[in-house]
């Protein structure tokens, strides 16, 4: 199982509380995990990437085995740490002050 | 028993702030959606226990927030847990969805519009300024966006489809106010069910009679010499807000970014009647609930200075449609007073006598009893306050 860490706004919008687990079918990527996460939740979607063109929002972050990973590709894999479930894939509001 | 349910957007999140109909002791929820900008929330006029709120932030866009049980609880419209499994498969999650109409079909594939240098830029989607329910379906909602242009949802909030016809009158000559460029006021009319008004900074106010279909500019008579080069220009005036009495519905009252203005022909001409107002710059106008030429507006000392004159917190009130203003101060602050009062922060209920109330970007909800004769606060240190919207409930 895929684990993410949504920021609190958006667990709070989800309704989750914690992490969320994701069964993800194939390769393990950002598109596939947040395909996932917005099938699941799909009050989520156009909260993280945008709903017309899919890019990610620009005070929206994403970290995994303490890298930033937001300015990879959508289809790079994602550490097998991720795919494996050893570590959780963080969604989070960049430091943008508010 | 009446009561009175006034509904409060801020830059933290949504308050609903309740009384009987003496409207003396008021009873405080929230904050709901707690950290989230609410820029507006509006009950169906045909169902009072249905709301609609606008939910933004900068880090996550824009969510739309529906109640059906007078704002106990909340959801996102398609996305409730009962929605999740239906026949008909997952939802697509688009009731934050606001994506403008470039289609060919619509004729008008109008992309852009004129920015802070007099350049074209294209519309892009900032977030929900304004939210207006039908008169007569709950489930109809029109939402006024920024970048300006108006959606409609038929669907009680679950997919949006943009009026794209409003967007082709002159685009291209609109632009942003500081604030942004938004469609903040919608005004239907029961009378003409098909007829829309709707109000843009910078762009002015215009009027549909086919219920969104074709619009054309209502903005004959406004002056605007220190931000147009042409100050009578067809589009591109600074309106902050309009206002009708539903009684007399080609009777229209307008804040603009200076001068309050009247309109005797549903917007066809407009006639000055700031008449001895302190300043004529502001942002809200309302009528009086049963008096169709009592109207309120709150001065605001002018564009750079974004507070009452002399520090006093002074909403104006005319009996006569405009022209011979009184001050109403009894209950406001008369010293040492800089906030700010914006477009949708006052709202009347329909007892009576009328209430009236308003909010302050210092955190400040006023309410008046008695049509603006005295003023205390409901309370005093919320979040800036955005929007301020009455359910009168019988």
């Amino acid at each position: 199982m895929i684990r993410v860490v949504l920021p609190a706004h958006l667990r709070t919008l989800a309704r989750v509380d914690g992490e969320v687990a994701l069964h993800v079918e194939g390769a393990v990527t950002q598109r596939s995990v947040l395909d996932a996460l917005e099938a699941r939740h799909p009050m989520l979607r156009g909260t993280i990437r945008d709903h017309v063109t899919m890019r990610r929002r620009p005070f929206v972050r994403f970290f995994a085995c303490k890298q930033d990973l937001s300015h990879e590709s959508p289809d790079a894999p994602l550490p097998e740490a991720v795919a494996t479930g050893a570590e959780p894939f963080l969604i989070v509001g960049a430091m943008a002050g508010g | 028993m009446s009561a009175v349910r006034v509904l409060v957007g801020t830059r933290k999140g949504a308050f609903i702030l309740t009384a009987d109909g003496k409207r003396k002791r008021w009873d405080v929820s929230g904050p709901h959606f707690a950290g989230w900008e609410l820029y507006h929330l509006k009950g169906s006029p045909a169902d009072p226990n249905r709301l609609y709120a606008s939910q933004s932030s900068g880090w996550f866009g824009q969510i739309i927030q529906r109640s059906d049980d007078g704002g106990r609880t909340w959801f996102t419209p398609g996305s409730k847990p009962d929605d999740l499994t239906t026949p008909q498969g997952m939802p697509k999650g688009e009731s934050n969805k606001f994506v403008y109409d470039t289609s060919p079909e619509s004729g008008r594939p109008l992309t852009t519009h004129q920015w802070y240098d007099g350049t074209q830029h294209p519309w892009e989607f900032k977030r929900v300024w304004h939210l207006e329910p039908s008169l007569t379906d709950p489930e109809t909602v029109y939402a006024g966006v920024e970048d300006a242009a108006l959606f409609r949802s038929t669907d009680g909030g679950q997919t949006w489809q943009e009026l794209s016809g409003l967007r082709g009158v002159k685009g291209h000559h609109w632009q942003p106010g500081a604030g942004g460029m938004g469609l903040h006021t919608i005004v239907l009319d029961r009378s003409h069910p098909e007829r829309i008004f709707g109000a843009i900074s910078a762009a002015g106010v215009f009027r549909s009679d086919d219920a969104g279909e074709t619009w054309r500019p209502m903005n004959r008579g406004l002056k605007s010499p220190y931000e147009l080069p042409d100050p009578d220009a067809e589009v591109g005036h600074c309106v902050h807000r309009i206002a009708m009495h539903p009684s007399r519905p080609n009777v229209l009252f307008m804040q603009k970014h200076w001068d309050v203005m009247r309109s005797d022909d549903a917007g066809e001409s407009w006639h000055e009647v700031s008449g001895n107002l302190p300043t004529d710059f502001g942002f809200p106008i309302d009528v009086h609930p049963h008096q169709p030429d009592t109207v309120y507006v709150v001065p605001i000392k002018s564009d750079s200075e974004h507070y009452p004159p002399e520090g006093k917190l002074r909403v104006y009130r005319s009996r006569t449609g405009g022209n011979e203003w009184e001050p109403l101060t009894e209950g406001l602050p008369q010293r040492d007073c800089y906030v700010n009062v914006l477009r949708d922060a006052m709202a009347t209920d329909s007892l009576d006598p009328g209430g009236l109330y308003f909010g302050t970007t210092g955190g400040q909800v006023y309410a008046s009893a008695d049509a603006g004769n005295r003023w205390a606060p409901i309370v005093r240190d919320l979040p800036a306050v955005l929007s301020v919207e009455v359910q009168t409930l019988l």
